[in-house]
């Protein structure tokens, strides 16, 4: 309990996922907050992948770490971009009522 | 190594609270301060473990990049008026228990790969290019960043000029009626299409027609 170790990193890594998860569900409605739960969940997979590599000793995994982080950057602003777009077409970024492609 | 644990409780205790607020905060401008908050601690705690090259990228990224971003997003777009306004609360208890159900098992799964690891103590001599303990970890990063991964280095690079170039041109409108300057046409413009000698006769006057 006091000797923090992986495990406990990890573990914080998997509610901070899980949050991201649940985050998607419970807000269907608000963009926005979708792509906040998108970035809650990579910095959980962040955050599993620097541990790992202070607990194996070998630094790929923060290089990675760094990968994943421009990968999230571009991701948000490609995201941000495309709500701004739809909001100046139609007036609004209410997820219901996104259905001009009929999926 | 009491303190190591204290702050790691601490930090770990306002991350988790302040995801949690991400989620569930009723104004989008709040979630977004959440969403600074939990990049800010998450931040400290890989400067605690250790990966402060890390730590630091993170905060100039994503607090200073990614949630500035979303900050002006909703400032911009005016959303948290719209979500109030239209009972945004019915769908959000509707999806509870969904929510709950799948998010609750993925944890349970992720709980029990953390506890299987602890088994698995091989993986550890696995690994070949090791942490050089005496170098800093922003050394370490770079010594390995620009020799091993340098292509993946550069890919990245690509992938943020497309994001940029995309957003640019999603965002970018053209308006109509609107007097621009022109670039090309001037310096294209050379002196046999700007200008024409005209012999004028003394006694008389040059006419246009145009």
């Amino acid at each position: 309990m006091i000797e923090i170790g992986l495990g406990h990193y990890l573990t914080l890594s998997a509610v901070i996922f899980s949050i991201g998860i649940i985050g998607i569900f419970l807000n269907r409605k608000n963009v926005i907050i979708i792509l906040m739960s998108i970035e809650l969940i990579l910095l959980a997979v962040n955050i599993n992948l620097v541990s790992f590599s202070i607990y194996l000793q070998n630094i790929v995994g923060q290089i990675f770490a760094i990968f994943i982080l421009t990968v999230a950057a571009a991701e948000a602003a490609i995201g941000l971009a495309i709500i701004v777009i739809y909001y100046k077409n139609k007036g609004s970024i209410n997820v219901e009522s996104i259905n001009t492609l009929k999926g | 190594m009491l303190a190591h644990s204290l702050f790691f409780y601490f930090f770990s205790l306002i991350t988790v609270f302040a995801a949690v607020m991400v989620t569930i905060s009723r104004n989008t401008v709040n979630s977004v301060f959440f969403l600074i908050l939990v990049f800010v601690s998450v931040s400290i705690l890989f400067i605690l473990i250790g990966a402060e090259f890390l730590g630091m990228i993170m905060l100039i990224v994503y607090v200073g990049a990614v949630a500035v971003l979303f900050l002006f997003i909703v400032m911009m777009l005016n959303i948290s008026e719209q979500i109030t306004k239209k009972t945004k609360r019915e769908g959000f208890i509707n999806n509870i228990p969904a929510g709950l159900i799948v998010g609750i098992i993925i944890f349970l799964e992720l709980i029990v790969v953390v506890g299987g690891w602890k088994n698995k103590n091989d993986f550890v001599n696995l690994s070949n290019s090791t942490l050089n303990l005496e170098a800093t970890n922003t050394h370490a990063i770079g010594n390995v960043l620009y020799t091993d991964y340098i292509h993946l280095f550069q890919i990245s690079g690509i992938i943020l000029l497309i994001a940029m170039i995309g957003a640019i041109y999603l965002t970018f409108n053209k308006k109509e009626n609107v007097k621009r300057q022109s670039y090309f046409d001037q310096i294209q413009r050379d002196k046999s299409s700007a200008i024409s000698l005209v012999d004028v006769k003394s006694g008389e006057g040059i006419k246009f027609d145009d």
